[in-house]
C-alpha cells in the first residue's frame, strides 16, 4: 500500500514531519517498508528558461546555450546535445555536483569539445519521469514565471511517498482514510471530517436492470450490488493531481473514469467498477457462473470460469468476475458516453478462493479478500458519482440498489480490567475508551462491564483479546514494563528427554570421531529415494520446487552420499561426514524416525586421511564405520557385544562387506558397512565409502541406574594370558571362535582378542583359515595352578571346536 | 709367602687392569681373574688355612680389604663404561621433529553452527525451566492452520506458500508445517497448564533465494498459565538476547503486528549493535498472546488460562551471532563451510562456562 504525504493530509490535520509519521505508523503495526523523499533524489533540479542558443564551435550536433537560472542572475553558459534546445524553451537544468539518476552519474566540471558546460539541460529520462530521452523537457512556456524553483515543486511531485506493508487483519488500511483513523487515535494529528459532497440531482432513473441471482445457499456470494448510469459523460485523462497520486502508488492512470475508481479503492479501500453503459446487453446478473463460460478480461487474457465463481453478466453471458477483475467487452474508454458505475460486496472467501484459481492479483481482490466495509457500498457510489461529474460531466440517474448491505452489529462485552491482565501495563479507564472511541467503536456502560461496538470497517476485532491489542497498540508496547517471569523454585533443572540427551551425546561422539556434521534437504530426487528404500508416492511432494527436492528421504545416506560428489567436484575427496537428523518411511507421524549416519570417503579414517610420511591412510573400510558404529553406541549406553551381528544389511550396501547390528530379530540398531559399487556409480560417487545408520529412535532405553558406581572389581592377582591359534574353516566368523572361547569360563576369562587371522599358504587351498586369540584369565581369590591353567585352556579348546569345526594349530 | 707388598702389588695390577678395561666384555675378563672362583684374590683367602693361627686374623681382614677395594673399582668402573656406551647410542639417535604429525580426530571433526546454536537456546531456556517439545514435519492442514486459527481461505495460508502432498480419496491433504506452532498445539493437546516449552525444528516453505531456503528452522516458545502477560513475554525475549547475544544490554523494539494464532500479536527488532553493527533495526522473530480460539481449540478455557508465544528463525540467529552471510550454504555440505563455520565437539555451551568460547 503507496501513497503520499499530501494525500494523508487530505484526512489528516498534521504537523508531524514524515519521518514522526512513519515510526508510529511501524509502532502501530502498519509496518512501513519505504518512504520515498523526491526532495532528496530531485531537489537539485531547477526550472530555467535558454535565453540564447547558437551552433558549437567544434561540433556539429550540439550547441552552446544561454540559460537563465534564477530571476535576476548571470547567464549560464551550458553546451547541449538535445535537438530541441532553443531559445525561450522552459526546461529543467541541473547544476555542476547534480547525481543524474536516469544515467547515474554525478556532473563535474569538464570542457566538451574545448567548450565548458557549467551544467546539464535534462530529458525526462534523465529524471526517471518517463522513458523520453528524445530532447530536453519541453515545459509550458507559462511556466517562465517559475524559473529558479525546483523543477518537484513547480510540477507537484514534491510529495514523499510512504509505502506500507499492510498485515491482512487490516482492510481498513487498504484505503488512506483507515490509516489517517489509525494516526490520529496514535496522536498524530485529527482525523478531518468526511468531505461534503455537491448535492446531487438524480436525474433519471437508472434503465439497466441489476439482478442478484442466487440460492439461498449462496447469496452470500454477493449479497449487496448497487450502481447507477451518468450519462452524456466527456472521458478523457484525469486531472494532474490525480494522476500524480494514482502513479505514486504504483498504477498507471488509464482515463478519468478508471482512474476515478482505482483513486476510491485507494483513497477509501472500496473498489468499484465503472462500465461503458452502452455496451452492456440486456441486465446485469450477479450470479455464480456456469462451468465452461469465458470471458476476455481486462488485462487481455480469456478465463473460463466455473460454478465457484462470482460473475457479473449481461444477457449474453459473464462481463467480468466479482471482486476481482472487470471484462474488456464492456470497458470504458475515451469514446464512452455513458457509464455505469458498480459499487458492491462480494464474499472474502469466494474471492479468495476465485483469485487463487486464476491466479488473478488485482487491487480489488486484494481488498475484498480481506473484507471491504460492508457500510460503503452507497457512500463509494456517491463518492465516484461526484468526481466523475466533476471531471467528465455528464448526468446522474438514481442509483438502483439490489440487495442488502452485509452489516452484523457485533457488540462486544469488555472488562477493562482485562487490558492489565493480558498485557501487563496500567492503563486509566479514560485513556482506554479515549482509544477505542479515535478508532471508532462505540462505547457504552461501565469499565467493567462496557459494551464496545465495532466499527462496520473492522471484520477482525471479534472478541476481548482484540480490543486489548487495539488499545495497548495504540497506546504504545514501549509503555508495556517487561515482568520477571516467575522462577521455578531452585536451581535450574535438567529439562532433556532421554532421547534428547542421547542425540546431542551422539552428535559430539561423531564430531569427536573426526565426522564433520552436515545439514541435508529432507526431500530429494525421488530416484535417489526409490533406491534407498522409499518413493512411495504417499512421501511425494505435490508441489516440489524441483525435482531435485521431490520426495521426503527415506534415510539420510542419499543426502550425504550427494555430498560428498559435490566436495569431490570441489576436490575434496577424503570426507568424513554426518548428520543426525529425521527421516521418513510413511507419511503417520510415528513413521517419521531419528537417525544418525555417517560416510567416510577415500582414505578419510579416524586416524588421518591421505600419504603421510609415518605411513599413508588406507582407503575406508567396512571396519573403520564398524568401529563409529560400536564406539557411538557405547558411548549411548548400549552394549554392543549384547546386539546380534548378521549380514543382511540392505542393498545399497556392499553384500560381503557389510552388517546390520541387531538386538532380536526385528530390533535393528544399526547398519555398517562399505556402500555397494552399483549404488556409488548411480550417485555419481568415484572414491570407496563406507557408511553407517544407526536408529536412535530403536535402541533400547537406558536402565536408570543408581548415580553410586558399583564397587570397582579390581583383583590383586596378576592376570595370566594364553595365546591360542586354530585353523577353522574358511567361512567360520571370527566372532564365533571369541564367543566360544569367552562362554567357556565366564568368571575366570576376562578377555578375548584376536590378534591374527591367516588365510594365506597351503590354508587357502584346504578352505581354512588360522585365528589366534590371546585370552587373559584373571585369577578371583586366588593365584592358579599351571594345572588349573591348562584346565581352562583345554576347556577352550574343546568348546572352540565344538563351536566352529575348528582345531589348535600345531 | 705372601706379604703386605705382595698384597701391594697385587691390588696395584688389579685396579690398573680395572681401569684399562676398555669395555663391558673386558671389564668382566678383569672381575672373573680377581674375585672369580679362581680368582686371585679367590686364591688368597684359600690359602687362610694354611696359615699359622695367630696370622690368620690380619691377613683375612687384610684380603677382604682387597677385595672390597677391587669390587668397589670393578662398579665404579663398569658405571662410567655404561655411561660411555648409552652416550655414544644417544649419539646415533637423531629425530627430524620438524616433521608434521596427525593431529588425530577431536581437531578435524565439527558440529554444525544451527546444532551448536540450538544447544544454547536450549541451555538459556532450560535455565527459566522450558522443556523442549518435539512434533512432526509431515502435517495435517488442521495442525498447521485449523487449530491455529487460519481458516482455509484466510490471506495468511497464501503467506507460507505450502508444500503439500498428493490428496487423498476424502480430497484431505497432508502437508510438510511451514512452521512449528503445530507443536504449540500437541503440546496443549496433550498436558494441562502450567506450560513451559520451546519446540524446534526444520519447517518447510516454498521459497528460494539469497535469503530463503525452502527448508529451514524456527523455534517455537510457549508459555501456558493463569497469569502471565506481554509483560513477562518482554522480559522473557529480552533475558534471552542479552543471554545469546552474550552482551549486557540489548536495544529491542516491539510492534504491534498480526498472526492469526496470537492476539495481540508483535514483532520484535533488536539493535544491531548486539553484533556490532551499530545504527541499525534487525526483525528477528514474531510473537504474541496465544488466541483465545488456539486455547478453545486445544480445550483449555481461554477465560482462566492464557500465555504467549513467540516463533524465531534459528538459522537467521545463527548468521546474526557468527557473521554467517548466506542461508543457502548451511545445506550445501559444503566441507569447507562446515570447517570453516562449525564448531568444535568440544565447545559445549553452558551458562556457567560461557554459550561461546
Amino acid at each position: 500500500m503507496k501513497f503520499t504525504l499530501s494525500w494523508l493530509k487530505d484526512h489528516l490535520e498534521t504537523d508531524k514531519s514524515v519521518d514522526e509519521l512513519a515510526t508510529v505508523l511501524s509502532a502501530i503495526g502498519l509496518e512501513v517498508e519505504s518512504v520515498e523523499d523526491p526532495a532528496k533524489r530531485l531537489g537539485a533540479f531547477k526550472i530555467a528558461r535558454i535565453v540564447e542558443a547558437k551552433k558549437h564551435p567544434n561540433a556539429d550536433k550540439l550547441q552552446v546555450v544561454q540559460v537563465e537560472i534564477a530571476k535576476g542572475q548571470p547567464l549560464m553558459e551550458v553546451v547541449c546535445g538535445a535537438p530541441n534546445a532553443r531559445a525561450g524553451l522552459v526546461s529543467v537544468f541541473a547544476p555542476l555536483g547534480t547525481y543524474i539518476p536516469g544515467s547515474k552519474i554525478t556532473l563535474e566540471k569538464k570542457p566538451v569539445r574545448g567548450v565548458v558546460s557549467n551544467g546539464m539541460m535534462c530529458s525526462a529520462a534523465e529524471l526517471e519521469l518517463s522513458e523520453d530521452s528524445d530532447g530536453i523537457l519541453d515545459l509550458p512556456a507559462e511556466w517562465a514565471d517559475k524559473v529558479g524553483q525546483a523543477y518537484i515543486d513547480a510540477a507537484g511531485l514534491n510529495d514523499p511517498i510512504i509505502e506500507v506493508k499492510l498485515t491482512p487483519n487490516r482492510p481498513d488500511c487498504t484505503g488512506v482514510r483507515g490509516i489517517a483513523r489509525d494516526l490520529a487515535a496514535a496522536g498524530m494529528g485529527t482525523l478531518k471530517p468526511e468531505p461534503k459532497l455537491a448535492p446531487l440531482n438524480e436525474a433519471f432513473d437508472c434503465k439497466i436492470p441489476v439482478k442478484l441471482e442466487f440460492t439461498p445457499e449462496t447469496t452470500d456470494a454477493c449479497p449487496v450490488f448497487a450502481a447507477r448510469t451518468i450519462r452524456n459523460v466527456t472521458n478523457g485523462p484525469s486531472p494532474d493531481w490525480m494522476q500524480n497520486r494514482l502513479k505514486a502508488a504504483g498504477l498507471r492512470p488509464i482515463n478519468a473514469l478508471v482512474d476515478v475508481t482505482n483513486y476510491i479503492s485507494l483513497d477509501r479501500g472500496r473498489p468499484l467498477h465503472v462500465y461503458d453503459a452502452q455496451k452492456i446487453k440486456g441486465a446485469l446478473h450477479a450470479r455464480l457462473g456456469k462451468n465452461g463460460e469465458k470471458f476476455l478480461a481486462l488485462d487481455g487474457k480469456e478465463y473460463t470460469v466455473d460454478d465457484t465463481m462470482c460473475v457479473i453478466a449481461d444477457d449474453t453471458g459473464p462481463l467480468g468476475l466479482g471482486g476481482v477483475m472487470g471484462g474488456e467487452s464492456t470497458g470504458s474508454t475515451l469514446e464512452t458516453k455513458a457509464v455505469l458505475i458498480e459499487s458492491a460486496y462480494f464474499d472474502p472467501v469466494r474471492t479468495a478462493a476465485t483469485g487463487r484459481k486464476t491466479g488473478l492479483v488485482t487491487d480489488a481482490r486484494y481488498r475484498f479478500e480481506r473484507g471491504v466495509d460492508p457500510a460503503s457500498e452507497r457512500p463509494g457510489l456517491d463518492l465516484a458519482t461526484d468526481m466523475i461529474m466533476k471531471f467528465c460531466g455528464g448526468e446522474a440517474s438514481k442509483a438502483k440498489v439490489a440487495g442488502k448491505e452485509p452489516i452484523e452489529e457485533r457488540v462486544i462485552s469488555f472488562d477493562y480490567a482485562r487490558v492489565e491482565k493480558l498485557s501487563g501495563v496500567k492503563l486509566s479507564d479514560a485513556e482506554i475508551t479515549k482509544i477505542l472511541k479515535a478508532l471508532g467503536f462505540k462505547v457504552d456502560g461501565k469499565p467493567n462491564a462496557a459494551k464496545v461496538t465495532v466499527p462496520t470497517w473492522r471484520p477482525d476485532v471479534h472478541g476481548p483479546a482484540d480490543l486489548v491489542e487495539e488499545v495497548v497498540r495504540i497506546a504504545g508496547l514501549d509503555r508495556i514494563p517487561a515482568t520477571p517471569l516467575p522462577r521455578t523454585d531452585g536451581i535450574a533443572r535438567a529439562v532433556l528427554t532421554d532421547k534428547q540427551k542421547r542425540a546431542r551425546r551422539a552428535r559430539r561422539l561423531l564430531a569427536a570421531r573426526g565426522f564433520v556434521e552436515a545439514v541435508t534437504w529432507s526431500f530429494i530426487p525421488k530416484g535417489e529415494a526409490t533406491h534407498f528404500g522409499g518413493g512411495s508416492a504417499e512421501l511425494d511432494l505435490a508441489n516440489p520446487i524441483s525435482v531435485e527436492m521431490s520426495s521426503m528421504r527415506p534415510g539420510l545416506l542419499p543426502g550425504l552420499l550427494t555430498t560428498v560428489t559435490r566436495n569431490r567436484n570441489r576436490g575434496l575427496t577424503d570426507v568424513a561426514l554426518f548428520e543426525l537428523g529425521q527421516a521418513y518411511r510413511g507419511e503417520k507421524p510415528e513413521y517419521q524416525y531419528l537417525s544418525a549416519a555417517g560416510v567416510r570417503a577415500g582414505t578419510a579414517r579416524l586416524t588421518g586421511s591421505g600419504r603421510h610420511w609415518d605411513g599413508n591412510a588406507a582407503p575406508v573400510g567396512v571396519f573403520d564405520v564398524k568401529a563409529d558404529v560400536f564406539a557411538a553406541l557405547t558411548a549411548l549406553g548400549v552394549d554392543p557385544a549384547k546386539g546380534q551381528i548378521t549380514s543382511d544389511a540392505p542393498h545399497w550396501y556392499h553384500p560381503g562387506r557389510s552388517a546390520a547390528l541387531k538386538l532380536g530379530p526385528k530390533t535393528v540398531l544399526a547398519y555398517f558397512g562399505e556402500i555397494h559399487p552399483a549404488t556409488l556409480k548411480t550417485l555419481d560417487v568415484e572414491s570407496p565409502v563406507s557408511a553407517f545408520e544407526i536408529f536412535l529412535d530403536a535402541l533400547p532405553p537406558e536402565k536408570k541406574k543408581s548415580r553410586a558406581k558399583p564397587p570397582l572389581a579390581a583383583s590383586d592377582l596378576l592376570p595370566v594370558t594364553r595365546d591360542l591359534a586354530f585353523i577353522v574353516p574358511k567361512d567360520v566368523a571370527a566372532g564365533d571362535v571369541v564367543k566360544a572361547a569367552v562362554n567357556s569360563d565366564k568368571s575366570l576369562i576376562k578377555t578375548v582378542n584376536v590378534f591374527d587371522v591367516f588365510e594365506g599358504g597351503s590354508l587357502a587351498a584346504e578352505g581354512k583359515k588360522s585365528v589366534a586369540i590371546e585370552v587373559t584369565i584373571q585369577p578371583a581369590t586366588e593365584t592358579l595352578t599351571d594345572q588349573a591353567i591348562e584346565t581352562i585352556t583345554q576347556k577352550i579348546i574343546t568348546d572352540v571346536r565344538k563351536a566352529t569345526g575348528g582345531d589348535l594349530r600345531s | 709367602m705372601s706379604t703386605s707388598s705382595d698384597l701391594s702389588t697385587l691390588e696395584r695390577e688389579l685396579l690398573a687392569e680395572i681401569s684399562g678395561a676398555g669395555d663391558l666384555a673386558a671389564l668382566d675378563a678383569v672381575r672373573v681373574s680377581s674375585l672369580g672362583k679362581k680368582g686371585r684374590v679367590s686364591e688368597l683367602m684359600s690359602k687362610l688355612g694354611s696359615l699359622p693361627p695367630e696370622e690368620r686374623k690380619s691377613f683375612g681382614q687384610t684380603v677382604n680389604a682387597l677385595k672390597t677395594k677391587v669390587a668397589e673399582a670393578l662398579d665404579t668402573r663398569k658405571a662410567d663404561l655404561e655411561t660411555a656406551a648409552l652416550d655414544e647410542r644417544l649419539k646415533t639417535e637423531r629425530a627430524d621433529v620438524t616433521l608434521p604429525v596427525r593431529f588425530g580426530p577431536v581437531a578435524q571433526g565439527r558440529i554444525h553452527p544451527v546444532s551448536q546454536v540450538l544447544d544454547e537456546v536450549v541451555e538459556i531456556f532450560a535455565d527459566m525451566g522450558f522443556s523442549v517439545a518435539e512434533g512432526p514435519d509431515i502435517e495435517t492442514d488442521e495442525m498447521n492452520f485449523d487449530k491455529l486459527n487460519i481458516p482455509a481461505e484466510h490471506p495468511a495460508r497464501q503467506d507460507h506458500d505450502t508444500f503439500y502432498f498428493s490428496p487423498k480419496a476424502d480430497g484431505s491433504r497432508l502437508l510438510l508445517r511451514t512452521h512449528t506452532s503445530p507443536v504449540q498445539i500437541r503440546t496443549m493437546v496433550a498436558q494441562k497448564p502450567p506450560i513451559r516449552i520451546i519446540a524446534p525444528g526444520r519447517v518447510y516453505r516454498m521459497d528460494s533465494d539469497q535469503t530463503h531456503t525452502p527448508m529451514f528452522h524456527q523455534v517455537e516458545g510457549l508459555v501456558i498459565d493463569e497469569t502471565t502477560h506481554m509483560g513477562h513475554l518482554k522480559w522473557v525475549l529480552q533475558e534471552f538476547c542479552k543471554a545469546f547475544f552474550e552482551v549486557d544490554e540489548v536495544k529491542m523494539r516491539f510492534r504491534a503486528s498480526h498472526f492469526p494464532f496470537t492476539e495481540p500479536s508483535m514483532e520484535v527488532d533488536i539493535g544491531a549493535e548486539a553484533i556490532g553493527k551499530p545504527g541499525q533495526w534487525l526483525e528477528i522473530l514474531g510473537c504474541g498472546m496465544v488466541h483465545p480460539n488456539v486455547l478453545r481449540n486445544c480445550g483449555l478455557d481461554p477465560e482462566k488460562y492464557q500465555g504467549f508465544a513467540f516463533g524465531v528463525g534459528l538459522d537467521r540467529l545463527t548468521m546474526l551471532k557468527y557473521g554467517i552471510p548466506d542461508l543457502r550454504s548451511f545445506f550445501s555440505g559444503d566441507l569447507k563451510w562446515l570447517s570453516h563455520y562449525g564448531f568444535s565437539m568440544l565447545d559445549v555451551p553452558t551458562l556457567g562456562g560461557g554459550l561461546s568460547s
